[in-house]
């Protein structure tokens, strides 16, 4: 008898590739072919999550008696030689099959929080029980006090992946510890930062996951009622949640005396406007309770007065994610992995300018060099790798002579970054380091809650000058000025989105002053970004005088007869770089 | 009680004291430009930082609640640094209008500019600009002086119970705007102007009537309801150019439309300033003496043709309780019927 399972990747990345279509092909060539019916083949079809390298969607795994065959770029036309000369012959159809980089991108990583995502049907509660999904919760809430529960935790050693890092043991005690008649427990899913999914994929590929999490650490804490505040951008994610839940309450996962156990419990799902700031956990709790999503300021902690006012603990979705792994395999085995003060994994959203984009799951503690070169397979054009980017807006870029950094919350920030809540953006010599500073901070500067002076008004003066710089008009003492205020912006900021808001401007400067001094004082970019500070010329010696640049010139910039040196004339060329792009012979220079 | 020590003063305070109040019962002086008494804490303008031993980073006083063996630092070179900054960023945003701001002199914003000599500036760039003026008929909002401290929003809530404005737009683009951007449409009691710490809020009949210069204070009652509460005239050349409410009154600050923006009757061509008798049809200045006679006669002719019930007392809810009280008793008991009523009655 052969057990036959294809795997459809149909997470956010898989369906616009046209994942839907190809599982409705698979289903109806099986079917055409009468493989279901016939004695000795069982053969199943499932939608599966994210696996993180969407660039190669549509995945699919075929699995015939548990060897996996996985194919990329699966078209719905491609699908009936698969079932035929695969599932039919059993000859997996060679030149579909995905490469050397999909295996080394996933080789590499180290999969707890996702282990199960992109192998099991997100949308079947029955996928996720067969993979023992909700015996934490039940050994939790059958044999364990809300205090040992806490404990397992402290002694995992996990800390919040939402970006601060702080123990989540530790905040759950505290919680605990507060006598209230009402407790809550949120999962934040606002991900607000450009370039990140991966709570996103998270919740799209293993609903349930997060779900235990919150119902264990309800418990611990003694909440009765559960928030998911979750980006309204995410229709996928929510679809998926809210069947998900509906599914755990069916089956008494959730609700009055959960599995007899006598405690009560309940996820409401809460759909923010994707606003940034709504991260930030007294904005989201603002924003809950139907006011504007503005801070207020900290202490009061919410976990001594958080929603409506009550003890309340807030954790990201990738922290709650690896609650039901840490309670199944024990706090030890999670504290394996990782460094001294940064225990387990932590998944990232590796994007930019890599061969192998997508989401990735490493221990704590892995050298960057690994995630780029070994997962990540290098820089895209094999160019010059020049600097990544982590934690998004409110991080910073760590240069080439600092690879071999290890990933984890306390050596990224003595580089000057921080984890952050995993975007990872890979930057290459054709990046121009002040144009990225300047991208962050019309980010930060549009995100800015408005609430506070040093954040509403220093952002947008931190923004003009990098725009002033990038433009040629930068001026003597500029750089200077912007490390002055960032570091009072950082100082007088209401809250982390003003306080971490510069970072991107003092690393850039610390590791790439040159850049800004190449702006600033010679008017030049060095990466050919800023187009005011570009000069495009043909050098004379290379041109072939074929014309190609002058019937490609918008602006009529271009004189020259055939077969002699062209020229540029460069009071009328625009710089729009379409003579660069289109000479054969390298003959047009641009600095 | 907690104690605490502020700049190494020691100050005791009950629980839930802020420190920045802590302070200014200690006379120890803290900038503040969103913090008001009557108002929950706002902590958007960051003037107000002070280093607290064991603290990481500078922390709002006005946001922070006293605690016990606290050890506040009211200044330092760091705090001087960051309240500077902060000026020089809100100045880098405002028209800077002194010379014609209706609010010079008794601005919050240009006594703190003052007081940091702030006359270079280290930031320019982008100023808000909102080119449509709105169209209510009481308060000029001059939203471009606004500096986002939030008083005008919390007092109409907290306080007013009204919520006619809230925050706008995200950022540099943050605004406090009525409901779809319309003319404001409320109460208009004022009492956001009344906190508003710029020019950013002003009355509309206040404009170029006189700032400080030549103008007088006179503290005195509100004409307009038995409530009596105590405002102040400013008097220039004998004539009213606002009034403002003190915070030591009864009404404790506050005041209603009439009050505070329904002065011109005072100077008001229309007033009736003798009483006047109807003599062939028209209207003829006479003598209090003479007036009240012919009322008087008038009842006593009535009462004795056609009884007293033919005759009812109406009274104002803009008399006293104690005027209100002696009008039902003459009508009671000097006309003789129990036919008296109220207009607030309703
Ligand atoms: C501006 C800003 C945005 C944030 N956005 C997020 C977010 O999208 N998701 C998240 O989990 N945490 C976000 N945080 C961090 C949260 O405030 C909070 O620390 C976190 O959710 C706590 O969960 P954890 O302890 O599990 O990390 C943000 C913080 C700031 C200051
Ligand atoms: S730091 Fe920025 S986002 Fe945070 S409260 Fe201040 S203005 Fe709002
Ligand atoms: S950069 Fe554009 S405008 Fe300038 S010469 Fe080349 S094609 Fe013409
Ligand atoms: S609001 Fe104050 S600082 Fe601004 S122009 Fe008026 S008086 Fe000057
Ligand atoms: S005038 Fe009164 S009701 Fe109107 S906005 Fe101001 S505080 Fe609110
Ligand atoms: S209008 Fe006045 S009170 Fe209202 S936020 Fe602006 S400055 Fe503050
Ligand atoms: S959605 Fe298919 S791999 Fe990410
Ligand atoms: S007075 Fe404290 S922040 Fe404004």
């Amino acid at each position: 008898m052969h057990n036959i399972l294809v795997k459809v990747c149909m997470g956010t990345g898989g369906i616009a590739a046209g994942g839907d279509e190809v599982l409705a092909a698979f289903n109806k060539e099986i079917a055409e072919a009468g493989i279901t019916a016939s004695v000795e083949k069982k053969c199943s079809t499932h939608q599966v999550g994210c696996r993180g390298l969407c660039a190669k969607d549509v995945l699919v795994d075929v699995i015939i008696n548990d060897r996996k065959v996985t194919y990329q770029h699966v078209r719905p036309e491609m699908v009936s030689r698969i079932v035929k000369e695969h599932i039919l012959e059993n000859v997996p159809v060679a030149e579909l099959v995905a490469g050397d980089d999909y295996h080394n991108f996933h080789d590499k990583q180290f999969k707890v929080v996702l282990s199960d995502c992109g192998s099991i049907d997100p949308e079947d509660i029955d996928a996720y029980i067969a993979v023992e999904g909700y015996t934490s919760a039940q050994k939790v809430l059958g044999s364990m006090s809300p205090e040992e529960t806490t404990d397992l935790i402290k002694r995992s050693g996990l800390r919040g992946r939402g970006g601060a890092g702080f123990p989540t043991g530790t905040k759950w005690e505290i919680a605990g510890k507060q006598v209230s008649d009402r407790k809550y427990i949120i999962c934040n899913a606002d991900e607000g930062d450009p370039g990140a999914f991966m709570d996103r994929s998270v919740i799209e590929g293993n609903p349930h996951a997060v779900i235990e999490g919150m119902i264990i650490g309800a418990y611990a804490i003694g909440a009765y009622k559960g928030y998911v505040y979750i980006r309204a951008e995410y229709p996928l994610a929510v679809e998926r949640l809210r069947k998900a839940l509906d599914d755990a309450r069916r089956r008494n996962f959730l609700g009055k005396s959960i599995m007899g156990s006598g405690f009560d419990f309940d996820i409401l799902v809460k759909l923010g406007a994707g606003a940034f700031v709504c991260g930030e956990e007294t904005a989201l709790i603002a924003s809950i309770e139907g006011q504007r999503g503005m801070p207020r300021a900290k202490p009061p902690f919410p976990v001594y007065q958080g929603l409506w006012g009550k003890p309340t603990v807030i954790n990201n979705v990738e922290t709650l994610a690896n609650v039901s792994y840490i309670v199944r395999k024990g706090a030890e085995w999670f504290a394996s992995f990782g460094t001294e003060k940064s225990k387990g994994t932590k998944v990232f959203a590796l994007t930019g300018k890599i061969k192998n984009s997508g989401l990735i799951e490493v221990p704590m503690g892995i050298p960057l060099r690994q995630i780029i070169y070994d997962i990540g397979g290098g820089i895209e054009g094999d160019r010059q790798f020049k600097a990544v980017q982590t934690g998004g807006p409110s991080g910073g870029c760590i240069p080439a002579d600092l690879l071999d950094t290890p990933v984890d919350f306390e050596s990224l920030a003595k580089v000057g970054s921080i984890v952050g809540s995993g975007g990872m953006v890979v930057l290459d010599e054709t990046d121009c380091m002040v144009n990225i500073a300047k991208f962050f901070l019309e980010f930060t500067r549009g995100e800015s809650c408005g609430k506070c002076v040093p954040c509403r008004i220093g952002t947008k003066r931190l923004l003009e000058i990098l725009e002033r710089i990038t433009k040629g008009e930068g001026r003597p003492g500029d750089i200077e000025l912007l490390e002055n205020m960032s570091v009072d912006i950082k100082m007088a900021s209401l809250c982390g989105l003003g306080q971490t808001a510069p970072n991107p401007v003092l690393s850039t400067i610390k590791y790439f002053r040159h850049e800004y001094e190449a702006h600033i004082n010679d008017k030049k970019c060095p990466a050919g970004v800023c187009r005011d500070l570009l000069t495009y010329m043909v050098l004379p010696d290379a041109c072939k005088g074929c014309g190609a640049c002058l019937r490609a010139c918008p602006a009529k910039a271009i004189t020259g007869e055939k077969k002699k040196p062209h020229a540029i004339d460069p009071s009328v060329c625009i710089k729009c770089g379409a003579c660069f792009d289109v000479c054969k012979f390298k003959a047009v220079k641009k600095e | 009680m907690v104690t605490l020590k502020i700049n190494n003063i020691e100050a005791v305070v009950p629980e839930g004291t802020t420190v920045l109040e802590a302070a200014r019962k200690a006379g120890i002086y803290i900038p503040a430009l969103c913090q008001h008494p009557k108002l929950t804490p706002f902590g958007g303008c960051r003037l107000c930082l002070v280093e607290i031993k064991g603290m990481p980073r500078p922390v709002t006083s006005c946001t922070t609640p006293a605690a016990e063996g606290m050890e506040v630092a009211t200044t330092s070179p760091v705090i001087e640094r960051l309240r500077r900054t902060v000026l020089e960023l809100i100045l880098s945003d405002h028209p800077n209008d002194c010379m014609v701001c209706e609010q010079a002199g008794s601005c919050t914003l240009q006594e703190l500019a003052y007081e940091y000599g702030i006359r270079e500036n280290r930031f320019e760039g982008e100023r808000r600009k909102y080119a449509r003026k709105d169209g209510n008929p009481f308060i000029e909002r001059d939203l471009e002086k606004c500096i986002m401290c939030g008083r005008c929003v919390k007092i109409c809530d907290e306080v007013q119970g009204v919520e006619a404005i809230e925050f706008g737009y995200r950022g540099f683009d943050a605004k406090i705007c009525t409901p779809f951007e319309e003319d404001l449409d409320c109460e208009f009691c004022g009492q956001c102007v009344s906190v508003c710490p710029t020019g950013a809020l002003t009355g509309k009949l206040w404009s170029k009537k006189g700032r400080q210069l030549g103008v007088r204070e006179v503290d005195s009652t509100c004409p307009y309801c038995g409530t009596g509460c105590m405002l102040t005239y400013h008097v220039k050349d004998n004539e009213i150019v606002r009034v403002t409410s003190k915070e030591d009154g009864l009404n404790e600050g506050l005041l209603c439309v009439k009050g505070r923006f329904a002065y011109k009757y005072v100077n008001s061509p229309d007033r009736l300033r003798k009483p006047l008798i109807k003599k062939d049809g028209v209207f003829v200045e006479t003598s209090w003496d003479d007036a009240l006679d012919l009322i008087a006669d008038k009842l006593k002719e009535v009462k004795a043709e056609h009884g007293p019930d033919a005759i009812a007392g109406l009274s104002s809810a803009r008399c006293t309780n104690e005027e209100n009280y002696a009008f039902q008793k003459f009508i009671r008991a000097a006309i003789g019927t129990n036919n008296v009523d109220h207009c607030a009655r309703l």
